[in-house]
């Protein structure tokens, strides 16, 4: 063999005494796995296509498979890791910048799991939220800084508009192209269910999904696909995406082989042409450019849709926050650096950008200084894995959290970081029509509602631990969070005391 | 056709009071108001002065005509409609523009046409009676970008045309010869066939402004056009 050659990543193990040969592993892998031995008569695997999604063991009816790990390695190295090996030998053969999907899967410190809640004892009881009303409803946009009347005394509402939430989590934006059909179907009909909303993504909005507009957010990329003004008045929000977090500071290429049907019209390019988002808007230079994108935006909106700038977490995420509260955006969403993609370079996705628990305790506490934290709402993502992420993000200073990645685990997702191959076996990450039909939307949508009904309980059963009953009231609430094992600058950064204090 | 005084006045109440007008709309005395027609459709501006940033942002069939100089980001993103300026305009002009045509009988800045799309019969055009500055087209994923260099001693475009190009094409009435293009881009001189398939644009340009199209057409002329619509399609490797 060559040089290039690289044993199997995973390796297919079959109990051939469980297997029939009914081959619907075969059916089931787009990768082209399994195949049926006509003169063996069984089936076998060609595991250098195995990307692990997990479709084969999930469907065969007998138990007969599992995917394992290969054990065949190169020799132990702590500094040349295997990973780091085979990435040179890839790219020794291609001469290609190495290209992954889905969040940073690094060994990087992951501070909500380093940070501990309160609950209460004795004094300032705890609630039961089985037997008492709590509120985890919330509103996101500007809040006015004072109230004002009429000769009357008849209060002015001087509101500009507001998102309104059932629960502080929204679904991520996820373009359609990157991810499919089913899948924004999916999404949107669990955000309406829900009443919280989901998110375009920079692809466009497919015409069938219009009338889920109150549980939209649309969104303007560098890109500006799809973007016209039915587009715009579609939405209940309008995003201008700044920066994603698993690729901070670069764009996006959706290859051409993605761009077909649907997606071509939605988009509005041509059929196999690539959809590329330069890495800036090459109209944004300064926060006074976006000041005009996000007037302009209004202004065509008639002022009745907030406007969001999202931006992926970097190292002076304070200082661009306090310029995005300025430039008159009502609400700013911070990706940090462990957020999903469709596709990213791996080596961007692995080292820029910094921990969303950091950015966020840093942008809050900026924002509060400078007086301007009721002029903006505050939504995080990157990543937020559970109902103890949300409590601890909202405990932290957010108002709300995206999810993208734990909504396509609803969905199916295995996690197989695959996505950039375009043959997503769950239906998710794939334009193919065979595959995209696997992800039934009725059954989807139910799952996420699931999810996310089971985490609103969850955020229940901590607000009423901690004797809080409305969500509200435990925003930036700091005192009710506790670090372990971190040192004190990263205590320092957080603002929370170490767990003992 | 209502005529408001726009001396004095604010972007936010000027604009709704075009918004809100059911009638055609002359503006006098326009100074700096941005966002002038943002999404509008339907309706007829005729501008007198120098409106401000971001002219015909969204514009979604609108027809707007200034008598004057327009600063930056006409037509960003535009879907529909037309802007016809007499005189020049600013920087990024017809960003990420999908459809409608934009004529300008000066020059425009820098940064014109950038991520211009097009999707089957909906082509944006952009015309440049004059020069433009550089970075023209970078991006451009669709639609026809027309720069004519009238009158003009100067380089009909600045540095650096047509970085990532991808889709649409650019006809410039130049032999181009000082100008350097990327490796991304083919150029050649243009045919008789290459200037009939633009020839209406051509022909409305020198209706709005005034020009003899023969003398306009007369002239060596230079075609761009991307050499790949997929130039990314070499860079990865999957991993």
């Amino acid at each position: 063999m060559s040089i290039d050659y690289i044993y199997s990543e995973f390796e297919v193990v079959r109990n051939q005494n469980r297997c029939t040969n009914c081959r619907a592993c075969e059916k089931q892998c787009a990768n082209g796995v399994h195949y049926f031995d006509n003169d063996k008569k069984i089936m076998l695997a060609d595991e250098s296509k195995c990307v692990n999604c997990q479709r084969c063991v999930s469907f065969c009816p007998t138990h007969a498979l599992k995917i394992v790990k290969s054990d065949c390695s190169f020799r132990e190295n702590a500094n040349w890791s295997e990973q780091t090996i085979k990435e040179i030998y890839k790219q020794a053969n291609s001469g290609g910048v190495l290209l992954s999907s889905m969040g940073n899967p690094n060994k990087l410190p992951v501070y909500f799991d380093r940070i501990l809640i309160n609950a209460s004892q004795v004094t300032n009881p705890s609630i039961d939220p089985l037997r008492e009303p709590m509120e985890t409803k919330v509103f996101l946009g500007k809040k006015p800084s004072s109230i004002k009347r009429d000769e009357n005394g008849e209060i002015i509402n001087n509101l500009t508009p507001q998102l309104e939430l059932s629960i502080p989590v929204m679904f991520a934006a996820m373009s359609y192209g990157s991810v499919s059909y089913n899948t924004h179907k999916s999404l949107a009909m669990a955000a309406s269910k829900l009443g919280i909303l989901y998110n375009t993504g920079e692809g466009g909005l497919h015409e069938d999904f219009y009338v889920y507009g109150d549980n939209t957010i649309v969104q303007v990329a560098s890109g500006r696909f799809g973007v016209h003004e039915k587009y715009l008045e579609a939405g209940k929000a309008i995003e201008i995406k700044m920066g994603q977090g698993a690729k901070p500071g670069i764009g996006g290429h959706l290859p051409g082989t993605k761009i077909v049907g649907d997606v071509s019209r939605t988009r509005m390019i041509p059929e196999g042409s690539d959809a590329i988002s330069p890495a800036p808007h090459h109209d944004i230079y300064s926060i006074e450019d976006l000041r005009q994108l996000v007037y302009s935006l209004k202004e065509a909106t008639k002022y009745k849709k907030p406007i969001i700038v999202k931006v992926a977490t970097v190292h002076n995420i304070a200082a661009i926050a306090s310029g995005i509260a300025r430039s008159g955006a009502d609400i700013i969403a911070i990706d940090g650096f462990r957020g999903g993609t469709g596709a990213a370079p791996t080596r961007i996705r692995d080292n820029v950008g910094i921990p969303v628990e950091l950015a966020l305790a840093a942008v809050d506490k900026r924002l509060r200084a400078e007086g301007i934290r009721n002029n903006i709402s505050l939504i995080v993502g990157g990543s937020i894995r559970s109902a103890a992420d949300v409590v601890k993000a909202i405990a932290l200073g957010a108002d709300a959290c995206y999810i993208g990645t734990a909504a396509l685990l609803a969905l199916g997702c295995h996690l197989c970081r695959a996505c950039q191959i375009g043959k997503c076996n769950w239906g998710i990450a794939t334009q193919n029509p065979e595959l995209v039909k696997r992800l039934d939307p009725e059954l989807g949508s139910k799952r996420l509602i699931n999810l996310m009904t089971a985490w609103k309980h969850e955020i229940k059963e901590f607000m009423g631990s901690m004797g809080i009953n409305s969500i509200e009231a435990l925003r930036g609430n700091r005192l009710m969070l506790r670090g372990i094992g971190l040192n004190q600058k990263e205590l320092d950064i957080l603002g929370i005391s170490h767990a003992g204090e | 056709m209502i005529t408001i005084d726009a001396k004095n006045t604010r972007f936010d109440s000027l604009n709704e009071t075009i918004r809100n007008s059911n009638d055609d709309v002359e503006i006098v005395n326009c100074l700096g108001q941005r966002f002038i027609g943002a999404g509008l459709s339907n309706k007829s501006l005729t501008i007198k002065g120098t409106p401000g940033n971001a002219l015909g942002a969204y514009l979604n069939g609108a027809n707007i005509e200034i008598y004057g100089n327009v600063q930056d980001a006409v037509g960003d993103t535009m879907n529909d409609g037309e802007i016809i300026v007499h005189g020049s305009i600013g920087d990024a002009a017809g960003y990420a523009m999908r459809g409608g045509k934009i004529f300008v009988k000066g020059n425009a800045g820098y940064r014109a046409g950038i991520h211009m799309k097009a999707y089957k019969e909906k082509i944006p055009v952009l015309v440049i009676g004059g020069t433009t500055g550089s970075f023209l087209g970078e991006y451009q994923a669709g639609g026809i970008i027309i720069v004519l260099g009238i009158d003009s001693k100067k380089n009909i475009v600045g540095n650096f045309p047509c970085t990532g190009m991808h889709g649409g094409k650019m006809l410039l009435r130049s032999t181009c010869d000082k100008i350097s293009f990327p490796k991304n881009v083919n150029t050649r001189a243009a045919t008789k066939e290459d200037l009939d398939e633009v020839i209406t644009y051509i022909k409305e340009f020198c209706k709005c402004f005034g020009y003899n199209e023969s003398e306009i057409l007369n002239e060596k002329w230079t075609l761009v056009s991307p050499d790949s619509n997929n130039p990314y399609k070499q860079m990865y490797v999957q991993n």
